[in-house]
Formats: C-alpha cells, sequence, structure tokens
C-alpha cells in the first residue's frame, strides 16, 4: 500500500530546516514523543505514546535512516509494534522543496498494518493519524511564524550552512524526531 | 395452506405473533450475558495479530502482576491438561477414495497461530476491565511466517501445515465424469462462466458469550453459551476435547440472538473457558465484542468457480460442468468440510432435467479464519452457479429467460426425481412458483418500465433466480456413510401435566425462529389442548434428550415432526385410559380435537380428564403405567425440498453507478406452512440478508492476512433502506414425507436473492459482468468498460 502527501509551511527551507535544528521547538510541537534513543548512525529506537480512534497505545518504533541528504530528503524505514494494539512496517520518504518564499514537504509511505490498529478500519486509523501530522505541523509553523521576533532572527546563517553540509549526529536526533512523529502518522494511517 | 383451512386462531396455518417477542422487545430476554453467578469472573482472550506466526515463548509474568488477575492460561497449557483439538464433524473423502486432509485444530494455538484473531492465552480476573489491561501484556515473542491468504493462489503458495501438500484438504468430486463430458462434445452450444462467491462474515445481532462454571462437590461442569445445538456441544466438549464426561457436564443455551448458522459450531472460547473454569475453580464469562467477532466467527462462502453448461438445438440443458475451489479458512470448522462438497456439489442439478452434471471441488487452507456453514450453507453457492449460467445462457441464445427455465424445468410428473447429483427429489411445482412470481412482478410491464427508467437517465434490469434447497438433512444412515459423524434426527417430547398443561422438550433450539410459538401452535393442533396451555422449552442438556439442534432449515420438518410423532404416541395412551374409563375398547374410541370420543354414543372425556386420571390412577388400566408422556426421536427419509422463483428489478444510475433494487418477488413453496406470518419473517430476514451478500457485504483480507473489514465501518450490513418492500408469496406441495408436510424456510431467502440481484444488474448493465457485491464503485467501472 502506498500513501503520498505534502505539506506547505510558510518559511524558507533554510528556515525550515534551522527550526528542526531547535530541540526546544521541537520538544513543544511534538506530543507523546516520550524517548529517544541512538543506537548508531543509522539506528534508533524512539517511543511515541499515541491514540488511534478507541487505540490508545505506547508505539516502540524501530527506524533506520538511509538516503540521508540533509535539508533535501530522507528516507526511514521502520518496524513499529504497539503491543496489543498492532504494529506496522513500512517506510518513508520524505523531501522538503523550495516553492518561492515557503517550503513544501512531501512524503510517501509504503506500509502495511496489522493486528487492531488493521482492523479498527483505515479510515478511523486514516484520520486520526491525520490529526496527529496536521497537529504536529501546526504547532511546527506556529513557532516558524514567529520567526520574526529577534530569539528566532538570531539564528546565524553560517550555522545553517553549517547544518547544510555537516551531518553530526546531534543533528541527526532532531530530523529522526521531526520525521518519526510524521512517519507514525503515516505509517499508521495505511 | 389457505385462510379457510385454518381450524383455530392458534392452530397449524394461523398468522399467531411470536409469543417469544414480548420478552425480547421489552429487554425481559435471558441472554448469556444477563446470567450471572456468585465468585465469577471475566474472561478476556489474547488473540494473534499475525496471520501465521510461530509463538515463541509467552511470557505471562507482567500480566499476572495486574491487579484482579487470577490466572493466564495459555494454548501450551491446555495441550499440558491433555485437552484435545476441535474435532470436524464430517469426513469427506477426496475423489481418489482417501481421507480429507485435517489440519491440527488445538482450541488455543500452543505453537503456531494460523490465522489473525486466533486465540492464544485466556486471561481471567475479577473485572473485565483487570483482564483487558492484563491481556495486553501478554505477548508472546512471535516469529512471523508467510501467510497464505490468496484462495486461487493457495494450491500454489508456501505449504501451511506439514503432511498437506498444496494446502488441499480435499479434492472432491460427485457426478458422472465420463458422461458429462460426453454430452458436452456433442453440445450446440457451451456457455461458460466465472464466478466468485463473496466471504460473508455472520454478525448476528448478539455476539458469541459463555459462562462456565465447576462444581466441586458434584464435579459438575455447567456451561451457558450461545449455541444453536448445545448437546452436539456436550458430545464434542466431552468425547473429543475431553474436558469432562457427558454425565458431569450440562449445556444451557438460553435465549440467544440470532445464529445464521454461526452458533452451530463448537468453538475454541467456550471450550477454553469450561476448562478454565474448572481449574480456577470459580465461574468464568467471557462476551465477544464485535471485533472479536468479526475476527473469530466462522466465516461463509468464500467460492472461486468456473462453470460450464452445455445445451442442444432446442435450448435443452444436456450437461453441467463445475470446477469450485472453496476457502476453509485455516482450520476445519465443526462442518467446513460438508459445506462446500455435500451441501453444493448435490444441489447443482437445481430444479431441472440436466442429465450429465459433473462437479470438483477443491477444498483449501488459507491462513484466514474458518469458514463454515452460513445461511444457506452451500445452497447459496449452487444456486448462484445454476442461476447465473442458466441467465447468461439464455442472453447467448437470445431466449427469453423464464421460458429457457421452464422449458428445462423437472415437471410435476417427474416426481420423485433423481438428480446425477445424488438427490431424489420428492415433489414439487416449479413452475407454479415462476408463473405466480411472474404475475406478481408484473413481467409484461418490464419493459414499459425499462423504458420509463431510461427517461431519467437510469437502467432497468431483471434477474431471475429458480432456486432449491435440500433441508433437514437425512436420513441419518446415508449421511453417516457419506461421512457425517453424528445422526440426523431430532428428539421431542411432550409431558401432559396432570393439571392439562404441557411442557414440550424439544431438541431444536430456537434462537430467532420462533419455536416457541410455531411447536406450540403445532403441538395444540395435535392434541386439542389450548395454545396457551402449552410451554416449548429447548437448549438445556439437563432437560431434554440428547439432541442434534437447529441447522439447516430443519427445526419443523425434523424436531417439529418429531412433536407430531409424539402426540400420536400420546393420543394412542390416551385412548386406552379413556376407554378403560368409559368401560369399553380402544378400538372404539376416537380422538378428535382435544376429545375421547365413544364411537356411537355421547360419551367423552377430555384430555386433561384422561391426563388427570393417569397421574392419580385409581381407576385405571393394570398393564398400562402412570402418567401421560411420549417422546421420540425422529429420523427423516429424505431430505425436504423446498423451491422457488426470486424475481429482482433494479435501477442503475449510470452516472454513478449507484444500484437500487426497486422491486423483488419471492414465491417459495414451502409445504404445508404452520405460522405465515413467521414463514414470511423468515423470508424477509433471509432476503435481506441475499441482497447484502449480492450487493454490500464482503469479508476481505489484505495480502499479508489481516482482516481489512472488521468493523461495521467498513463491513456494510443491508439497513431498512437499501431494501424495497418485498413482493412475497407461496405455493405449496406438501412434502412427502413428514407428517407435518412441511419443507422448511429458514435459508430460502438468502439462497435465491443473490442470483436474481446480479442477473438484474448484469441485465441493466448489458451483460457486463460484475461480481459480488455489486458496488456502486464496480458497477461505474463496468458501465465505464473497465
Amino acid at each position: 500500500m502506498e500513501q503520498t502527501g505534502e505539506y506547505r509551511i510558510s518559511a524558507s527551507r533554510d528556515e525550515v530546516w534551522a527550526a528542526l535544528n531547535d530541540p526546544e521547538v521541537l520538544g513543544t510541537c511534538i506530543t507523546g514523543c516520550q524517548d529517544v534513543t541512538q543506537i548508531d548512525d543509522e539506528h534508533f529506537d524512539v517511543r511515541v505514546k499515541a491514540r488511534i480512534g478507541p487505540v490508545s497505545a505506547t508505539f516502540d518504533a524501530a527506524l533506520e535512516l538511509g538516503d540521508l541528504n540533509p535539508p533535501a530528503s530522507y528516507v526511514i524505514q521502520g518496524n513499529v509494534k504497539g503491543g496489543a494494539a498492532g504494529f506496522a512496517k513500512g517506510s518513508a520518504s520524505v523531501s522538503l522543496t523550495e516553492a518561492g518564499d515557503e517550503t513544501v514537504l512531501s512524503y510517501t509511505v509504503n506500509a502495511n498494518v496489522g493486528g487492531k490498529l488493521a482492523q479498527v478500519g483505515s479510515r478511523l486509523v486514516d484520520g486520526a493519524a491525520r490529526k496527529m501530522a496536521d497537529e504536529f505541523f501546526e504547532a511546527f509553523s506556529e513557532r516558524l511564524s514567529g520567526a520574526g521576533e529577534p530569539e528566532t532572527e538570531q539564528i546565524p546563517q553560517p550555522e545553517v550552512q553549517d547544518a547544510d553540509t555537516q551531518e553530526s549526529s546531534g543533528q541527526r536526533i532532531i530530523w529522526i524526531i521531526a520525521f518519526v512523529v510524521l512517519a507514525l502518522a503515516i505509517v499508521l494511517a495505511i | 395452506m389457505s385462510e379457510a383451512e385454518v381450524q383455530s386462531d392458534t392452530g397449524i396455518g394461523a398468522p399467531v405473533r411470536r409469543r417469544e417477542d414480548v420478552r425480547f422487545i421489552t429487554g425481559a430476554g435471558n441472554y448469556t450475558d444477563d446470567i450471572n453467578q456468585p465468585g465469577q469472573l471475566y474472561g478476556v482472550f489474547c488473540r494473534s495479530p499475525h496471520a501465521r506466526a510461530r509463538i515463541n515463548a509467552i511470557d505471562t509474568s507482567e500480566a499476572l502482576a495486574v491487579e484482579g488477575v487470577v490466572g493466564v492460561l495459555t494454548g501450551a497449557d491446555m495441550v499440558a491438561d491433555g485437552l484435545g483439538d476441535l474435532p470436524c464433524g464430517w469426513l469427506v473423502k477426496s475423489k481418489d477414495g482417501s481421507d480429507m486432509n485435517s489440519s491440527p485444530h488445538p482450541p488455543m494455538a500452543a505453537t503456531v497461530a494460523n490465522y489473525v484473531g486466533e486465540p492464544y492465552a485466556l486471561v481471567v480476573a475479577e473485572s473485565t476491565y483487570a483482564a483487558r489491561q492484563a491481556a495486553e501484556l501478554v505477548m508472546p515473542d512471535f516469529d512471523e511466517l508467510n501467510a497464505v491468504v490468496d484462495l486461487g493462489e493457495a494450491p500454489h503458495s508456501e505449504q501451511i501445515y506439514e503432511g498437506i501438500e498444496q494446502n488441499l484438504a480435499y479434492e472432491w468430486a460427485l457426478g458422472d465424469e465420463d458422461a458429462t463430458r460426453m454430452a458436452f462434445a456433442r453440445a450446440a452450444h457451451v456457455t461458460s462462466i466465472d464466478l466468485t462467491n463473496n466471504r460473508l462474515i455472520p454478525n448476528a445481532m448478539e455476539p458469541r458469550a459463555c459462562l462456565g462454571a465447576y462444581d466441586a462437590a458434584s464435579g459438575e461442569y455447567t456451561l451457558y453459551t450461545t449455541s444453536q445445538n448445545p448437546h452436539l456441544e456436550r458430545l464434542v466438549l466431552s468425547a473429543f476435547v475431553q474436558v469432562a464426561p457427558e454425565h458431569k457436564l450440562r449445556i444451557i443455551a438460553p435465549d440467544v440472538g440470532g445464529g445464521f448458522g454461526s452458533k452451530i459450531f463448537i468453538y475454541a472460547e467456550e471450550t477454553a473457558v469450561i476448562w478454565a473454569a474448572g481449574k480456577v475453580k470459580r465461574p468464568i464469562k467471557w462476551v465477544a465484542d464485535r471485533s472479536e467477532s468479526f475476527l473469530s466467527d466462522a466465516h461463509g462462502r468464500d467460492h472461486i468457480t468456473h462453470a460450464e453448461l452445455a445445451l442442444d438445438d432446442n435450448g435443452r440443458f444436456t450437461g453441467l460442468k463445475v470446477r469450485t475451489t472453496a476457502n476453509l479458512g485455516a482450520y476445519l470448522s465443526t462442518f467446513g468440510s460438508s459445506v462446500p462438497t455435500y451441501l453444493y456439489g448435490t444441489l447443482l442439478a437445481g430444479q431441472y432435467k440436466t442429465p450429465n452434471i459433473y462437479v470438483e471441488v477443491q477444498g483449501v487452507y488459507t491462513n484466514t479464519a474458518p469458514v463454515d456453514a452460513y445461511r444457506g450453507a452451500g445452497r447459496p453457492e449452487a444456486t448462484y452457479v445454476v442461476e447465473r449460467i442458466v441467465e447468461q445462457a439464455a442472453r447467448e441464445l437470445g431466449k427469453d429467460p423464464a421460458d429457457l427455465r421452464r422449458m428445462n424445468m423437472i415437471q410435476p410428473e417427474d416426481f420423485p426425481y433423481e438428480t446425477p447429483v445424488a438427490l431424489v427429489y420428492d415433489t414439487g411445482n416449479y413452475e407454479a412458483s415462476l408463473d405466480r412470481a411472474l404475475e406478481l412482478i408484473d413481467y409484461d410491464g418490464f419493459e414499459a418500465r425499462q423504458a420509463r427508467a431510461a427517461e431519467d437517465k437510469k437502467r432497468r434490469g431483471i434477474g431471475f433466480a429458480c432456486y432449491i434447497e435440500a433441508c433437514g438433512l437425512a436420513p441419518s444412515k446415508l449421511a453417516i456413510e457419506l461421512g457425517a459423524g453424528v445422526g440426523l434426527y431430532e428428539s421431542g417430547e411432550i409431558r401432559i401435566n396432570p393439571t392439562g398443561s404441557v411442557s414440550v422438550f424439544t431438541g431444536s433450539h430456537s434462537h430467532g425462529q420462533g419455536h416457541e410459538t410455531t411447536f406450540a401452535q403445532v403441538v395444540s393442533d395435535k392434541l386439542g389442548i389450548p395454545y396457551e396451555d402449552i410451554e416449548i422449552i429447548h437448549g438445556d442438556t439437563g432437560r431434554m434428550e440428547f439432541a442434534l439442534g437447529t441447522y439447516g432449515s430443519r427445526s419443523l420438518a425434523v424436531g417439529g415432526s418429531a412433536l407430531v410423532e409424539a402426540a400420536g404416541k400420546i393420543i394412542e395412551k390416551g385412548k386406552k385410559i379413556a376407554a378403560h374409563m368409559m368401560e369399553a375398547d380402544a378400538e372404539n374410541v376416537d380422538f378428535d380435537n382435544g376429545q375421547f370420543v365413544l364411537q356411537d354414543s355421547n360419551q367423552a372425556l377430555s384430555i386433561q380428564e384422561v391426563a388427570f386420571a393417569s397421574y392419580v390412577p385409581a381407576d385405571y388400566p393394570e398393564d398400562l403405567e402412570p402418567g401421560l408422556t411420549a417422546k421420540t426421536f425422529y429420523d427423516p427419509k429424505n431430505f425436504t425440498y423446498p423451491a422457488g422463483t426470486h424475481i429482482a428489478e433494479v435501477e442503475v444510475d449510470i452516472e454513478t453507478g449507484v444500484t437500487t433494487l426497486v422491486n423483488f418477488v419471492a414465491v417459495d413453496d414451502f409445504g404445508h406452512i404452520v405460522n405465515p406470518l413467521i414463514v414470511h419473517g423468515q423470508v424477509h430476514g433471509g432476503v435481506a440478508q441475499g441482497v447484502g451478500q449480492a450487493m454490500l457485504e464482503h469479508g476481505i483480507y489484505d495480502e499479508y492476512g489481516q482482516l481489512q473489514t472488521g468493523s461495521m465501518m467498513d463491513y456494510c450490513l443491508p439497513r431498512a433502506d437499501d431494501l424495497p418492500d418485498f413482493d412475497i408469496d407461496t405455493t405449496v406441495t406438501p412434502c412427502t414425507h413428514n407428517p407435518l408436510g412441511v419443507k422448511g424456510c429458514g435459508e430460502a431467502g438468502a439462497i435465491g436473492s443473490p442470483a436474481a440481484v446480479i442477473n438484474a444488474i448484469t441485465h441493466a448493465l448489458g451483460n457486463k459482468d460484475i461480481s459480488m457485491p455489486a458496488t456502486p464503485e464496480k458497477v461505474w467501472r463496468a458501465i465505464q468498460g473497465e
């Protein structure tokens, strides 16, 4: 199964990237993300507590990163276990493209869902998962729209350049947190 | 039976309102979940989220630590206790004579789970909440295995069970292959058709439930459960699973809210619960939620079929060849093996004199829920094949579909008629039903209606189904020779109490059929005792004789006949008592409408007076036992063969593909009718389910074996606004071999209607093929030529 979608964010790609590099921004945007453990450069375990329709559970995601090309594109392979709630396996390809003053985030997800989540009905899961993703991006965009405020404006341009070219593992974690939420939401949406 | 023949307002033929409905519609019914016992615990099952997976270690410690949890019992625990598998009750042989390949069928999975929803552990706790909370913590370490899901591909897929090659349970055949081949070689025309019969999920109003209790003092087990046949449940749990010996096991099926076949079977859940109740020494209740019902109730249908019909120059059917692949699911359910074989292949003659028929059926295992009998069980599938291909042949030959059917029908003078597929039809008048149906639908006016619809950009189509079915499976000897593990008789007992009221015990469990009304009408009619004085008791192994229960529209034909025979015995004994009291010979006493009348005299005694005398035997025949009771085991001589014509008319919106069923006529021959109100209700419900299959319902698994239609949001049951007012009538040719002349009406609606509806839709679409369910999307795509 495949699903695609996109979000338009009112900020430049560099601004989006910069915000994604700010743990404080992400921390307030992601609800339910309880824990991130880095295994190595490409492997991470993430724990998110989520409610999908009538199914409430803690989802443990084992993730593998690939094709990392910041700030342009990224692939996450995921194996998500929600205990009695069910499970999901699949991958999410995410890319950021510039569109004038804005940035378009687009994704393609291939996944299969099993257990109670599969049975609950894709429409219900779909709605709940989109809500999760929407909430994240709404909060995220709100933070970005505050880009005119001094503290955010003070993000030094060189650092952004630096982030563009360097791949420090600290920065990766931030990418992961952002996209895990998206990936979880999308994976669960199938 | 016409109204003029009705003897009383409560006797045979009277449209008596169902007495049980008062308690049902006022919320006073007594269902399994209404029953509670002191110290009762609650059970929740842990179910496999995988379609096929090896179960490694199960860690129960976390679950056991939850407050209120009393026990976590696993499939491995059942194995350790030496409990047996759930058996399949019908041994089908392959065409080469070999026995079917039976899968193992543990009540709870111990080493491998084979479908999504298969239970592997039972959590027992002081509350449902605690049990549910704990159940979520019992997560075994699964090794996922490749699941076999696609029915057509299953024989070429990975082998599910060791020793069962190609995932084939059997390759069964019936009919004369050579003669059929020769008929095709000489055919003037051959019509071919490929069909799928969509998987259905039963959805009885009341989900399955059970309450198991163990009494340490007596060593007795009592199981309340939603069963259509409690004695069969007891037999299986005792003889095969070996939970407890039969005399220490009592099964009670109280009010049961619908079954449609799905509650015939002996399931894992009640088996595990009654066993667990013995282990924890406290009563345990389990009630399925709707999601569990979707996953674990035995599903229905699910066939892929290729069929060919040979016709001669005149349009007479000369041969029928059918090859079907039938999905049995992951395990052989209680009667799963017989549904696509003996209940399907034997019905392929339909109402026609087709001289040569040959059918082959592959019964295939897949990693999906077990498939078993569902309203009609094999007969809707057979009718769908016969009536789709006959309609198709008529279109190919440019003949009127009613005329083509008529010229091939078995005629009244042909009975008894032996078909090429092993049945002997005792009686019928198929043209009479067809003629009446044509009249009711106003067949002559169809073209005008079609033209009017065209003005509204709608395509109107008309479709036929002239079905036959076989009910009241019988006789026992033949069925057992063909592989049935049980007989097919039914028990009945009538006890006239000292005060003249009557307690009737029947093996025919009622879970929507209205037996408490119909059977009381029969007994009242036969014994001349007021209807109100008669109580019908069923569904308790502790109160009645061994019985076989309710399925296959057998209740009145078999269970009702048992009561007629018992009433006959009562009358015979009553005559002796009355003769003694009137100082006459029994031969000179007649029984008429509740009175023992001495011939050529004005002396008479009521049956109530005779009953009292039998219990207070002061002046009583020396050679007679006291009491006025009689019991019977009635074993029918043959099946009964209800038949009829269903005609559907639809209108298809060309722009949206939305199809509206605008007219539906059902003319059925059920033999004599005891209660026309109940018969109409049965036809209404059956047709609604058949229309559901044709237009709405489809149980779908994805390629990994995950059930995609696991809730009412994705599995579409018919609602009132999906259905028109049905136009229903009956014709009567009484069954020749049972004392009531009845045939059975429970399934006919679901048997005839799917083919009629699809024939109407394909007619509207200019003979474009459409598979069930004919959703607006499919119809729209067909219109677009996709």
